[in-house]
């Protein structure tokens, strides 16, 4: 069960068999699942990211998903859900983690273009929902020029597009080296370091990520222009968010969920740690995606 | 202040020299008077401040933060200025944001007790990017890869001038450097430069090609010198003035009082910063325990005593001697010295040339004594004038063959900038027995230049081919006796290290040669170069 966009976007990532059976849901919509109420509302992570919201016997319990609460262009945005508990992810749950206005970062990736007008300007981002946000936020800054894409972003922009999401003029890559100069290419964070990269001129290494507040993951990475962007709430909207929703029992599943644990203890609420199997600090903004 | 954390974040992650040089020339021509001038001695070590120090940081953010939210940040990002640059929490409707002229200013003339509000009052009117420029520039640690040179070399790239130019001009200056600006920008003087106490320029030499070029030149016009292995300083005595300037026009007196000490007369000296132990030269690890220090104890100085060993002579009294011909200089050079008199300053001396095939003799077979630590000679022209920067065809430098040996390949990691799609860095090792009696690799050093373009497609398909184990941006490759990769290493010498597994350095290592043919096993053993070690001093 999931929104019809999840749907189409899985269908798209892994074939139309993705699933022996499907139920599309669109956001807001109730069903009852043996005698549990279920409705999807919108994260505001990526296109089609949904929140589950379960209700019997007079408690609702909703599941953020990877949220996150400022406006996106490409997808509908947060909708807070009253409940008696509410489970939060806390990918960026430190406080060193506040990501800075979208326009800031964005308009760092401009004045590089502008500085260094003969360099290629390879922009790292993931490739659900971060690639198609940054050709966005590109737009809504004023760049109306071409856009260059990894052949593996292909597929996710037709989907995309045909939601609605004007992504304006891009193209795959192709063509010679000078062609490059000045323009910017966007690909799956593994192709920057990759032999794919060579064909650019001199490329600035960009990564648009939200761990790209931190310098120590910046060097790592051997990223010269780090875009702090995040598709996750970062702290402040993790704790407004909690502050806002103010439900009986807070849950926290993967990130750092000790420090937002402290966090909404001196805030006077009641916070456990899930402790879920199988997620590590960075799963949920891949750092390395597998290309190929 | 957000033109200059833009700056700041932008050199601190960038490799290339050429781009470093770009972002600091834009600065100086977008950002205006004094804060561009500002930059520019920050970015030169020009400014440090007494009473900012990192516990008042510290405490400025415990009253802000959870003491335990604190910590858990601390620990994650690693650095404690970053950490109060990201976790200050913002607060809305606070202060303007203070131009880095404000800052300098405020700082300079706060008293001890002021510094803790001054600081809480800019942290909560600057973004992030903001607070971590500002406790870079008030703690003066900036690290972000820009030599005082590289910035000079902007500053000139800016103006048109030749980075001599600025290097002369600059020490008769103050920040902000508000007249060499105005110049640089066409709309004032040259400044002048008669200040006492300033850096001239140094003269450098060309390597010579002994095949091409030393063929054509005529041996009589020559004099040859050792070439010291120590570092080239200036020392400049003038008035109540003495400084001891690296060749960069770097201010290191404060590292060396005990040759500031000696530095008795009026006048100019170029020369080689060495160890100078009763008139005999120490080796360049000794040098090294007086480099790159803040201070020095006594103990320290005792130990390893600097002094200075005179090549030439600028300025005599308040005459520049830099147009006469070296011949003349030179007779100068040995009566000033000879009148000074001190066991930290000694004089370089000349080696008289037979013929082309004689020194090339005496260089493969140095005399006893200090001439065997030397690096080869110089060849100097005896009607040269001392010129700035590197002229063609006055001096020249005749380094004395590098050292090679076999070594095996790795370990290999990413480089920066152009090269990051490449693995680029090459860690090589030598063979050596373990407890065991295993025959096994241990590391002798790291190279990442010597090789073509074209080498380097081919180094970095090996190592992605043969790769047994990852580390972050570091990957193991095969290197077995059985297979491997021989690389020809050339270097320039060996020290004891303690740093090292192998127990040895090198210097200025290299790739000379990629040896596709040989088989990993043929590789030198650990023994090779221990014979070749210099002997460190007491």
């Amino acid at each position: 069960m999931a929104t019809p966009e999840t749907l189409a976007i899985m269908a798209v990532r892994y074939g139309s068999d993705f699933a022996q059976t499907a139920q599309s849901l669109e956001y807001g919509k109730r069903v009852n699942v043996n005698g549990v109420e279920v409705s999807l509302h919108p994260a505001g992570h990526v296109l089609g990211s949904a929140q589950v919201a379960a209700r019997t016997k007079g408690i609702t319990i909703t599941a953020s998903g990877d949220y996150k609460r400022r406006r996106d262009p490409t997808c509908t945005g947060f909708e807070p859900v009253p409940s008696d508990v509410f489970i939060t992810e806390a990918t960026f749950g430190l406080p060193v983690f506040r990501h800075p206005p979208d326009s800031h970062e964005i308009g760092k990736l401009i004045h590089s273009l502008q500085q260094f007008p003969e360099r290629a300007h390879l922009v790292g981002a993931y490739a659900l929902g971060k690639a198609q946000r940054v050709m966005m936020l590109l737009r809504e800054a004023g760049y109306d020029e071409t856009i260059y894409v990894h052949g593996a972003l292909e597929k996710l922009n037709r989907l995309y597009e045909s939601f609605g999401v004007d992504l304006g003029p891009w193209q795959t890559v192709s063509g010679v080296k000078s062609d490059f100069a000045g323009k910017v290419i966007i690909a799956p964070p593994s192709a920057i370091a990759d032999r794919w990269s060579r064909r650019f001129p001199d490329p600035v290494s960009a990564f648009a990520s939200g761990w790209m507040s931190v310098r120590a993951r910046v060097r790592q990475r051997g990223v010269e222009l780090p875009i702090i962007l995040s598709d996750h709430a970062d702290w402040d909207e993790l704790t407004d968010t909690l502050t806002e929703l103010n439900p009986t029992e807070v849950w926290i599943t993967h990130g750092r969920d000790d420090a937002l644990s402290r966090w909404a203890q001196l805030n006077g609420m009641t916070a456990r740690a899930l402790h879920l199997v199988g997620y590590d600090e960075e799963d949920d903004e891949p750092i390395e995606e597998a290309i190929e | 202040m957000k033109a200059f954390a833009e700056l700041l974040d932008r050199l601190s992650l960038t490799a290339s020299r050429n781009a470093k040089l770009r972002l600091i020339r834009d600065h100086l021509a977008s950002v205006p008077d004094p804060d561009r001038g500002w930059a520019l001695a920050a970015l030169t070590g020009g400014l440090t401040f007494k009473e900012a120090k990192a516990n008042i940081i510290r405490r400025v953010v415990e009253e802000r933060v959870d003491a335990e939210l604190f910590r858990m940040s601390y620990d994650y990002v690693g650095d404690l200025a970053e950490t109060v640059a990201l976790i200050w929490p913002t607060l809305h409707g606070a202060n303007r944001e203070p131009e880095v002229s404000e800052v300098i200013e405020a700082l300079t003339h706060a008293k001890r007790g002021e510094v803790y509000g001054l600081i809480e009052n800019w942290l909560d009117a600057l973004d992030a990017d903001g607070r971590w420029a500002l406790l870079k520039l008030v703690t003066g640690a900036l690290r972000v890869g820009v030599s005082a040179r590289l910035a000079w070399q902007a500053a000139a790239d800016y103006g048109g001038v030749d980075v001599a130019d600025i290097q002369e001009v600059w020490h008769g200056q103050e920040p902000p450097y508000v007249d060499m600006l105005a110049w640089l920008d066409g709309k004032g003087e040259r400044p002048q430069v008669e200040a006492h106490g300033r850096f001239r320029p140094v003269m450098l030499a060309h390597p010579i090609d002994e095949t091409t070029e030393m063929p054509r030149l005529n041996p009589v016009d020559f004099v040859a010198e050792w070439k010291w292995d120590g570092i080239r300083i200036q020392a400049v005595a003038e008035g109540d003035i003495r400084r001891l300037y690296s060749r960069t026009g770097e201010d290191i007196s404060h590292a060396f009082p005990d040759v500031v000490e000696a530095m008795d007369f009026h006048g100019v000296i170029d020369g080689e910063l060495i160890v100078l132990r009763d008139g005999q030269m120490g080796s360049f690890s000794d040098l090294q325990q007086r480099l790159n220090r803040k201070t020095v104890d006594a103990k320290r100085m005792a130990a390893y005593p600097a002094g200075i060993r005179a090549y030439d002579l600028l300025a005599e009294g308040d005459e520049d001697t830099r147009p006469l011909p070296f011949s003349e200089r030179r007779a100068r050079l040995e009566a000033f010295v000879a009148a000074i008199q001190s066991p930290h300053l000694d004089l370089s001396p000349l080696v008289q040339i037979e013929g082309w095939e004689e020194l090339a003799e005496l260089r493969a077979n140095p005399p006893e004594g200090d001439a065997r630590l030397a690096e080869g000679f110089m060849l100097k022209r005896h009607d040269s004038i001392y010129e700035a920067g590197r002229p063609k065809g006055p001096w020249f430098k005749w380094k004395r063959d590098p050292m090679l040996v076999d070594a095996v390949l790795m370990y290999a990691q990413r480089g920066h900038g152009k090269r990051s799609s490449f693995y680029s860095d090459f860690t090589f090792g030598v063979w050596t027995t373990d407890e065991v009696g295993q025959r096994v690799l241990t590391p002798v050093g790291k190279a990442y230049f010597g090789f073509t373009d074209e080498e380097l497609k081919q180094l970095d398909k090996f190592v992605r081919n043969n790769t047994t184990d990852r580390f972050g941006p570091v990957r193991a490759v095969t290197a077995t006796p059985e297979f491997g990769l021989v690389l020809e290493i050339a270097f320039e010498g060996l020290q004891r290290s303690t740093r090292h597994k192998s127990g040895i350095a090198m210097r200025f290592p290299r790739i000379n040669r990629i040896r596709w043919d040989k088989p990993a096993g043929e590789a030198d053993e650990l023994g090779v170069l221990e014979g070749i070690l210099i002997p460190t001093g007491t």
